[in-house]
């Protein structure tokens, strides 16, 4: 017994103090207890095989055109004024991305430095700063677009894709899907963007058709899905029902 | 006491009999019932895109009808009759806007060389709002002939629009206006054949909410990034390019001629007294055909829906609550809904705001505090990142508001919230950190209860929530907790309890 009794003892206390630590945190305490903080975008640019300044990058004549004009509607001593619509420019010619060369050239034809460039592109949330596919889908999820069910017309847009997240790429590089607050048609919720164009209205079945036709290389027709015109009460007008009023109708004497 | 007989001794003999009668028997001044404006009243007759919106389509519906006219009357004119109609900004704010433009013309600005600018605020990103949208793809014309005569009540060269880049089609459908208006003569050198020199512009924006802020809107027109400018000096003053720049919303430029040719007393009819004029509703949410409707100023809040959206889904009953003015005014309760008037004095008094005539209507299946809290990641989203208390303080409120939907809270936190929103109200340079403030602070005004009903089951079945969202149980034992953190404390219960 005198032998076998501390034993016994000694396995019981540590039982006993395994029991009364918790096993999932770490004895030792690392210096930091918080964890760094990641902004939802990042901001700092990496040279990348697709991505870095030696790939070349400059308008079209077409769009150098089109810039020209842009820049003239600025004083001339403010032409940084036209960087927004230049890097938009850019962004189209660009397969729908604002590389890190197309703000240089920016940067290079409005003549002011390129962290003045870099500082517009990081800012605006229309720049893309990765590669994005041939569709890029943005589905509003902001509570107008919320209370009608705009997460769940993000779901099927994800599940429709092949179970992307949004943010992500399809496979085969057709469709990028993001999540967007508010576009801006909010008596049409929910509503997603595609390219350009507003498609409104959606069901979950209406929105599985749009991305359809986009996979087969139509455009569906953009606007309402629901057969509404634009944003007039569907049930019926109720209101410019009358043939709208001519000149001078209705006016003061003076400008009849 | 002794003024009034004298004064009714000077008043001839039938009127007397009418000056002394009695309270009671007096009958009250018939109420009168704003709402259910007429189509031959409304000014933008193309909202719903039915009819040819370019320049031929515009001219038969009135539009740039005899503006040289009302270009030769003269900048005071034009003001003073903008002011006789008592328009107010319709971009949120409800400045007087005959006000707001005269600002440009002081004492001596003749004197002064450098070029003047009206810009047009179209970047339209509140949610809720959808209103400019349908003026600009329906009536890009109107538009455009209100920045002349607006540009010209305030004497300015050449006016910006500055549209959010999200609206293609209505960017389009405005340079289209532009076009035809430039090659009709209508804008130029020339403008209209008075010899009045004016050019529009369209610029188009790429994606940021704060920009709609009147001065973070100058900074991104110049080519940088939309940070809001600490004012003064005012636009008015220093604006864009450095020059004097007066910023406008959509429909207020847009109202502009047609208040000028059919008078200020015609707007002045509609809505009440301050609140005057023909408004623009756009409607979303839980009714059954959300819409955007233009009506009468002061229209009753329940009118509006029942008359244009054919009512709550689920019947009025049904209704939680809803946010009549975009996503930066407080929401209101059924009951306060069901008194409202739709303009900016009956609003305010409800603690509330017009904001930009966004009614976001939520009924019972709604979860009030996810829709709050969806609010509070777009305000963080959006937050530019210059002023501390917004930056950081919009990360805070979207983390405990996230925390809150399912009640992994302490009833103290809520307050603790409360006062994060009055830390960072009205203490940056702009507005949208009010703007994040105070859809929180509605929420725990009228639905407080609820929020105190999900900590509290929480709670029941999970533990102590400490300060932050951890659990009781999680903590280590063996380490001793600071006593801030709330976890000794007792859980106050909930004053409805």
């Amino acid at each position: 017994m005198s032998s076998a009794a501390p034993a016994a003892m000694f396995a019981l206390r540590a039982v006993a103090r395994r029991a009364r630590l918790p096993s999932s945190r770490p004895l030792a305490r690392s210096i930091s207890s918080s964890a760094s903080r990641r902004s939802d975008a990042l901001f700092v640019h990496r040279d990348t095989p697709y991505n870095n300044p030696k790939i070349p990058f400059e308008f079209t004549p077409e769009n150098l055109k089109r810039a020209q004009e842009i820049i003239s509607h600025y004083p001339p001593q403010y032409k940084k004024a036209a960087v927004i619509p230049l890097l938009d420019l850019g962004q189209r010619q660009n397969k729908g991305w604002t590389s890190i060369s197309v703000m240089n050239y920016v940067a290079k034809l409005l003549e002011m430095p390129p962290m003045r460039v870099y500082e517009v592109a990081t800012f605006y949330t229309m720049f893309n700063r990765e590669p994005i596919g041939e569709h890029f889908v943005q589905v509003c999820t902001t509570t107008p677009c919320m209370l009608r069910g705009a997460y769940e017309i993000l779901d099927t847009v994800c599940g429709h894709l092949g179970g992307i997240k949004p943010g992500e790429t399809t496979k085969d590089g057709k469709f990028t899907v993001i999540e967007v607050e508010c576009q801006g048609a909010c008596s049409n919720a929910p509503m997603m963007v595609v390219g350009d164009d507003f498609y409104e209205d959606l069901t979950a079945e209406t929105t599985r058709k749009v991305l359809d036709a986009f996979k087969k290389g139509e455009k569906p027709k953009p606007g309402p899905q629901s057969g509404r015109h634009t944003s007039e009460n569907s049930a019926g007008l109720t209101a410019l029902t009358e043939k709208p009023y001519g000149p001078g109708e209705h006016c003061t004497p003076e400008f009849a | 006491m002794l003024r009034h007989p004298s004064a009714a001794a000077q008043i001839s003999r039938p009127f007397r009999a009418k000056l002394r009668r009695g309270f009671a028997t007096v009958q009250d001044t018939p109420v009168r019932r704003y709402g259910g404006l007429k189509d031959q009243d409304r000014i933008f007759t193309n909202a719903y895109c039915r009819h040819d919106h370019g320049i031929k389509g515009a001219m038969s519906r009135g539009d740039w009808h005899k503006t040289k006219d009302i270009l030769l009357k003269g900048d005071s004119w034009i003001i003073q009759t903008i002011k006789d109609s008592g328009l107010r900004g319709r971009g949120g704010a409800g400045f007087p806007s005959g006000l707001k433009w005269s600002f440009m013309n002081k004492p001596g600005w003749e004197k002064d060389p450098r070029p003047r600018y009206l810009v047009v605020n179209a970047d339209e990103g509140e949610p809720g709002t959808c209103k400019d949208r349908e003026i600009m793809r329906g009536d890009p014309h109107k538009l455009v002939e209100g920045c002349l005569v607006a540009g010209r009540a305030m004497n300015a060269n050449a006016a910006y629009i500055y549209i959010r880049g999200e609206f293609y089609q209505e960017a389009s459908h405005v340079q289209q206006a532009i076009n035809e208006a430039y090659k009709a003569g209508f804008l130029g050198k020339d403008a209209c054949g008075t010899g009045y020199s004016f050019d529009v512009y369209l610029h188009r924006g790429a994606g940021a909410y704060i920009c709609g802020e009147e001065t973070a809107l100058i900074e991104s027109l110049e080519g940088k990034q939309g940070k809001p400018r600490l004012k003064p000096p005012f636009p008015a003053d220093v604006g864009l390019f450095g020059c004097p720049t007066t910023v406008a919303n959509v429909e207020t430029v847009a109202v502009a001629p047609t208040i000028c040719r059919r008078g200020a007393p015609w707007f002045a009819s509609f809505g009440r007294p301050r609140n005057q004029g023909t408004k623009l509703y756009c409607i979303s949410g839980h009714v059954n055909n959300p819409c955007v409707v233009e009506e009468e100023m002061s229209i009753p809040l329940k009118d509006l829906i029942e008359k244009h959206c054919g009512g709550v889904r689920g019947g009025w009953d049904n209704l939680l609550g809803i946010v009549p003015g975009g996503s930066s005014v407080p929401v209101l309760p059924i009951d306060k809904c069901s008194e409202v008037l739709m303009d900016y004095d009956s609003l305010k008094d409800a603690q509330s705001g017009l904001g930009t005539g966004a009614v976001i209507v939520m009924d019972k299946s709604t979860d009030i505090v996810k829709a709050i809290a969806r609010f509070s990641h777009f305000y963080k989203h959006e937050s530019c990142g210059q002023c501390t208390p917004c930056r950081e303080g919009t990360t805070w409120m979207m983390n405990i508001m996230d925390r809150f939907v399912e009640g992994r809270g302490h009833q103290r936190e809520i307050d603790m919230l409360l006062e994060l929103t009055k830390q960072v109200e009205g203490r940056t340079i702009c507005a949208l950190g009010d703007a994040a403030a105070w859809p929180i602070q509605g929420l725990m005004r009228h639905f407080r209860p609820e929020v105190e009903r999900r900590i509290a089951e929480f709670r029941k079945e999970h533990g102590t929530v400490l300060f932050g969202g951890r659990l009781k149980s999680q903590t280590d034992p063996t380490l001793s907790l600071p006593d801030n953190l709330g976890a000794n404390l007792p859980e106050v219960p909930p004053p409805s309890a």
